[in-house]
C-alpha cells in the first residue's frame, strides 16, 4: 500500500511520493505477494500453542469481542487483565458443573436449615395457635432487639428473627415456663446462641430422672469392676501402704431451681440447629472458671486444657461462665421485683431467695435511670467464693463419713476455720457494685441525646464487657454479646502449680540427712580399718595368749 | 469499611453484637460525604468506634490517590463534627503502649504515667516535654497499632503500579469460597515486614502487582484469627483475637469487603493463655 499519506499541501513530502515513484517502491511487494504475506501472518497467528492449545488469532478475536461488548472505561490500562480473564474463561467451561456443586453445598445446607425454621411455623397447624395465644413463654425477641438497636447493640434483624423462630421451636418441644434470649457468646470455630429457660414445675423431674438413670447404670457397671479389682487385691498380701490423704470435701452443687442452677440454659450454634441443654453447674466448676481464661471453640464436647485443670469440658465451662455473667450483670429497675411477702423471716444463711414481680411498679424517668445507679438492682443472686449462692458448710455433710475415722479433733478445728461466706443480698442496688481501679462498674447513657422523649436508658457493664441492659418505661431486659470473659486491666497470670507435697512426715524415726561425701566416707573407712586392725592385734595377742596357755597346758 | 457500603457492611458484621444505632447510621451517611468534600479525600473509610468509659470515639479515615500512603484520621464524639488527629509518631506509640486500662471518653484527659518517670525522666526533662500523655495521643497511637496489626484486605483487591502507588484493582471480582476460608488470601494493609523473608520458591509464585503485602498466615501467635461463615455460609467473617472487636467481612465472589473496629481499644495480651 501507499504507506503514509495522504500528505497535505503544507506538509513536507507532498507531491514527492507518487505511486510508483516513492523511494521504497522496489522494496514493496506487489499485490500478490502482499496477499501471501497477509496469509503467512494469519497462519502464524492461527498457530496453536504447544502448551495450552490456544492460538493468538482466536484469543485476540475473543478479547476484542469482549471489549467491544462490555466497553470498559480506559480499556488500554487493563488490557492485560482482560487478556488473562479471557484465557481463564476458556478453562472454566470444562470444570464448571463439578466445581459449582462442591463449592456451594455448605451454603445450601445452611439455607435448608433456616428455611425449615420458617416451615414449621406453618406446618404445625392452627389448632395449637389457638391454645397458646393466651400465654406463651416465648419472649418478644424483636421488641427487645429494637430497644437494644437504639443503642447500637444487637445482631442484624435477619439473625434476630431466626433466633426468634428457633426459640419458638424450643418452647414447643420442651415444657417451659419462662424463656428468654440470654445472648450470644462468640467462639473460635462457631458461636453459641443461648436461651435461658425455666421449666414448668414438675416437668423437670421427669427429664432428670431419665438422665440420672443413665448415669447410675454407668456407675454401677464401674462399681462392679472395682469390686472385682478389690477382691483381687485382697488376695495379694503385699499391699502398698494406703495413702492417708483426704481430699477436701466436695461441695455439692445447688439443686436445680435454686441458686446458681435456678435457670436451665439451652445453646445452639446457629438458629436452625438443634438446641442442646447445658448440664447444671457445680461449685468446683465455678471456682475453677474464675482462675482460667480460655476462648470457646464452639464445640460443646471440646476439652478445656488449662491449669488448674478444669473439671469438665467446654459445655461445663460455658455453663460456669454463663452463671458468673448472670450473677454479675442481670439487673432490673428498682421496684420491678419485690420480695414475696410470705417469706418474712430471713433464713439462717441470710438473704431471701424468692422474688416476684411488683404489680405496683412505677417506672422512673429515663433521666433518673441514667443518672443514678441506685435505680437499678441485681435480681440474680451473686455467687460466693465457695461457688454457690447459698453457703454450705461442707463439714456437716460429711459427718457420716467421719464416724469411721474418729477424727473428732480435726473436725472441730476445721469448723472453726471455715467461716460462713456472705454475699450481697438479692435486689442490691448497683451503686454498691465495686468498680475496677478507677472505672465504675457500669456506664449509663441514654440511647439518644437528640430525642430525649423517646430515649431508653442503656447500661453497659465494665466488669463483664458485652453485658448490656436497657430500660424504657415498663420494658427492660438484659443481654450479653461477647467472648464470655471478665475484664481485668492487669494481664491474666495463670495459677502457679502448688508446692511439692511432702512424701512422709519428717520425725525422729525418719529424718532425711545429707549423704556423706566421698572424703567423709574414706575417713570413716580408714578409721574403721584402724579399729579393725587394732582389734585384730588384740585378737592376735589373745590368740597368742591362748596358744601360750594351751602350750602351758600341754606341758 | 467504605463509607458508601456502610449500610450493607454493618448488617454483615452485626454477628458480633455491637454496631451502630439507627441515629448514628443516618448521620454518618451525610457527615462522611461532607468530610470527603471538605478534606478532598478520594475515599473515606469508617474505621470504627472505640468505647470509652464515659463516651465513645467514632473514627473515620480518609485516603488520597495512593491508597497505601499514611491515612488521615479523624475522630468525632457524636458522628456530626469531626476533628483531624495528628499523624502517629513512634514516640507516641511507644508511650501509649505502656498505658493500660480503658479509654475515658474525654479527649483532653491526661494520664499520669508513673512508669515512665524512673527511666526516661532525665531524657524527657531535657527535651522539656511533659510526662503526661493526653488521651488524644493515646487514641492516635491505638488506631495506628490496630491498623498496622490487624487491618486487612483480601488478596487481589489492591494492585501496585510499577511507579509504586497502590490502587484498587478494578478486576477484583472477589475471592472464591475455598480461597476465602484460607488465611493466606488476606493481607495486612500496611508496610510489609515479612515479605523479604520468604523463600525463593515462594517468591517465584508471587505476583508482584498483587502480592506486595504480608499475608495473615504467619501471624504470631497462630490462631489469632477466627474465620467463620455466617448468615448461612454467604459471608466470610474474620475476627481478630489480638484486638478484640476488629471484624472483617467479605462476601465471596463479590467485591464487598471491609473491616471495622467496635471495641474498647485495648490489646488482648492474654491471647496465648486463652487459645
Amino acid at each position: 500500500e501507499r504507506g503514509h499519506g495522504p500528505y497535505q499541501p503544507h506538509e513536507p513530502g507532498y507531491g514527492l511520493y507518487q505511486p510508483g515513484y516513492s523511494p521504497y517502491d522496489d522494496q514493496m511487494p506487489d499485490l500478490n505477494s502482499q496477499k501471501l504475506a497477509i496469509e503467512n501472518a494469519k497462519a502464524y497467528l492461527l498457530e496453536s500453542s504447544t502448551v495450552s492449545g490456544l492460538n493468538l488469532y482466536d484469543h485476540l478475536a475473543n478479547m476484542l469481542t469482549k471489549i467491544l461488548d462490555e466497553r470498559p472505561t480506559n480499556a488500554v490500562d487493563i488490557i492485560e487483565n482482560i487478556s488473562k480473564d479471557v484465557k481463564w474463561a476458556q478453562f472454566q467451561k470444562k470444570m464448571d458443573t463439578l466445581r459449582d456443586e462442591h463449592e456451594i453445598l455448605p451454603a445450601f445446607e445452611a439455607a435448608e436449615k433456616r428455611k425449615a425454621l420458617f416451615l414449621r411455623a406453618n406446618g404445625e397447624g392452627a389448632e395449637e395457635l389457638e391454645e397458646d395465644i393466651g400465654e406463651t413463654p416465648l419472649p418478644n425477641v424483636m421488641e427487645t432487639a429494637f430497644y437494644f438497636e437504639q443503642a447500637g447493640i444487637g445482631l442484624s434483624k435477619d439473625e434476630s428473627y431466626h433466633i426468634f423462630l428457633a426459640l419458638k421451636n424450643l418452647v414447643t418441644v420442651h415444657p417451659i415456663q419462662t424463656c428468654r434470649f440470654w445472648g450470644k457468646i462468640l467462639g473460635l470455630e462457631m458461636n453459641y446462641i443461648i436461651a435461658e429457660v425455666q421449666y414448668r414445675d414438675g416437668e423437670e423431674e421427669e427429664e432428670e430422672e431419665a438422665e440420672e438413670e443413665e448415669v447410675t447404670e454407668e456407675g454401677e457397671k464401674g462399681m462392679g469392676e472395682l469390686e472385682e479389682e478389690d477382691e483381687d487385691e485382697e488376695k495379694e498380701k503385699d499391699e502398698p501402704p494406703k495413702s492417708t490423704y483426704k481430699p477436701p470435701p466436695v461441695i455439692p452443687k445447688e439443686g436445680n431451681g435454686t441458686g446458681a442452677n435456678k435457670y436451665v440454659y439451652f445453646v445452639c450454634n446457629e438458629p436452625g440447629k438443634p438446641w442442646v441443654k447445658l448440664p447444671p453447674v457445680t461449685p468446683a466448676q465455678i471456682v475453677c472458671a474464675r482462675k482460667i481464661k480460655k476462648f470457646f471453640t464452639g464445640r460443646l464436647d471440646a476439652p478445656v486444657v488449662s491449669f488448674p485443670p478444669f473439671p469438665g469440658n467446654e459445655a461445663n465451662y460455658l455453663r460456669a461462665q454463663i452463671a458468673r455473667i448472670s450473677a454479675g450483670t442481670q439487673i432490673s429497675p428498682i421496684g420491678f421485683y419485690q420480695f414475696a411477702e410470705e417469706e418474712g423471716d430471713e433464713d439462717e444463711d441470710g438473704g431471701r431467695e424468692i422474688y416476684e414481680e411488683n404489680p405496683d411498679f412505677q417506672p422512673l424517668s429515663v433521666a433518673e435511670m441514667v443518672d443514678s445507679l441506685s435505680s437499678w438492682v441485681h435480681h440474680v443472686q451473686s455467687i460466693l467464693m465457695q461457688g454457690r449462692c447459698v453457703w454450705l458448710n461442707p463439714i456437716q455433710k460429711s459427718e457420716e463419713e467421719e464416724d469411721e475415722d474418729d477424727e473428732d479433733e480435726e473436725k472441730e478445728e476445721e469448723s472453726e476455720e471455715l467461716q460462713q461466706e456472705v454475699g450481697p443480698p438479692l435486689l442490691t442496688p448497683l451503686s454498691e457494685d465495686e468498680g475496677i481501679q478507677n472505672i465504675p462498674a457500669w456506664t449509663a447513657q441514654p440511647s439518644t441525646n437528640l430525642i430525649p422523649h423517646h430515649a431508653a436508658a442503656i447500661l453497659q457493664s465494665n466488669r463483664w464487657p458485652g453485658a448490656y441492659a436497657f430500660a424504657s418505661g415498663r420494658n427492660f431486659d438484659n443481654i450479653y454479646f461477647g467472648w464470655g470473659h471478665k475484664y481485668s486491666p492487669e494481664n491474666h497470670s495463670p495459677a502457679l502449680p502448688p508446692p511439692v507435697q511432702a512424701e512422709y512426715p519428717s520425725g525422729p524415726e525418719i529424718t532425711e540427712t545429707t549423704d556423706p561425701t566421698v572424703e567423709e566416707e574414706q575417713a570413716f573407712k580408714a578409721a574403721q580399718e584402724k579399729a579393725l586392725a587394732g582389734g585384730e592385734e588384740e585378737e592376735e595377742e589373745e590368740e597368742e595368749a591362748a596358744e601360750d596357755d594351751e602350750e602351758e597346758d600341754d606341758d | 469499611m467504605e463509607a458508601a457500603s456502610l449500610p450493607a457492611g454493618l448488617e454483615l458484621v452485626a454477628g458480633g453484637g455491637v454496631g451502630l444505632s439507627p441515629e448514628k447510621r443516618a448521620v454518618l451517611g451525610s457527615s462522611l460525604l461532607l468530610l470527603q468534600r471538605d478534606y478532598r479525600f478520594e475515599r473515606v473509610w469508617f474505621w470504627g468506634c472505640i468505647q470509652g468509659v464515659r463516651g465513645a470515639y467514632y473514627i473515620a479515615e480518609g485516603l488520597g490517590p495512593d491508597r497505601a500512603a499514611p491515612r488521615s484520621r479523624l475522630y468525632s464524639l457524636n458522628c456530626v463534627e469531626w476533628n483531624l488527629l495528628p499523624p502517629a509518631t513512634k514516640e507516641m506509640v511507644a508511650q501509649a503502649e505502656q498505658l493500660k486500662g480503658r479509654f475515658q471518653g474525654d479527649p483532653s484527659f491526661e494520664y499520669a504515667n508513673p512508669e515512665i518517670n524512673a527511666e526516661d525522666a532525665e531524657g524527657l526533662i531535657e527535651d522539656g516535654k511533659e510526662l503526661l500523655i493526653k488521651e488524644e495521643a493515646r487514641l492516635v497511637a491505638t488506631i495506628e497499632q490496630i491498623d498496622r496489626a490487624v487491618g486487612i484486605i483480601p488478596r487481589g483487591a489492591f494492585v501496585k503500579t510499577p511507579l509504586g502507588s497502590v490502587h484498587e484493582n478494578r478486576n477484583f471480582e472477589g475471592l472464591s469460597l475455598t480461597e476465602a476460608k484460607k488465611l493466606s488470601s488476606y493481607f495486612h494493609f500496611t508496610e510489609p515486614v515479612n515479605l523479604k523473608n520468604k523463600t525463593l520458591l515462594e517468591k517465584a509464585d508471587l505476583d508482584p502487582s498483587t502480592d506486595f503485602l504480608d499475608s495473615l498466615e504467619h501471624d504470631v501467635p497462630q490462631g489469632s484469627w477466627t474465620v467463620q461463615l455466617e448468615k448461612g455460609g454467604t459471608v466470610v467473617v474474620l475476627r481478630s483475637l489480638l484486638w478484640l472487636g476488629l471484624t472483617f467481612y467479605h462476601v465471596p465472589m463479590t467485591k464487598q469487603y471491609g473491616y471495622v473496629y467496635f471495641g474498647t481499644g485495648e490489646k488482648n495480651l492474654d491471647l496465648p493463655f486463652m487459645l
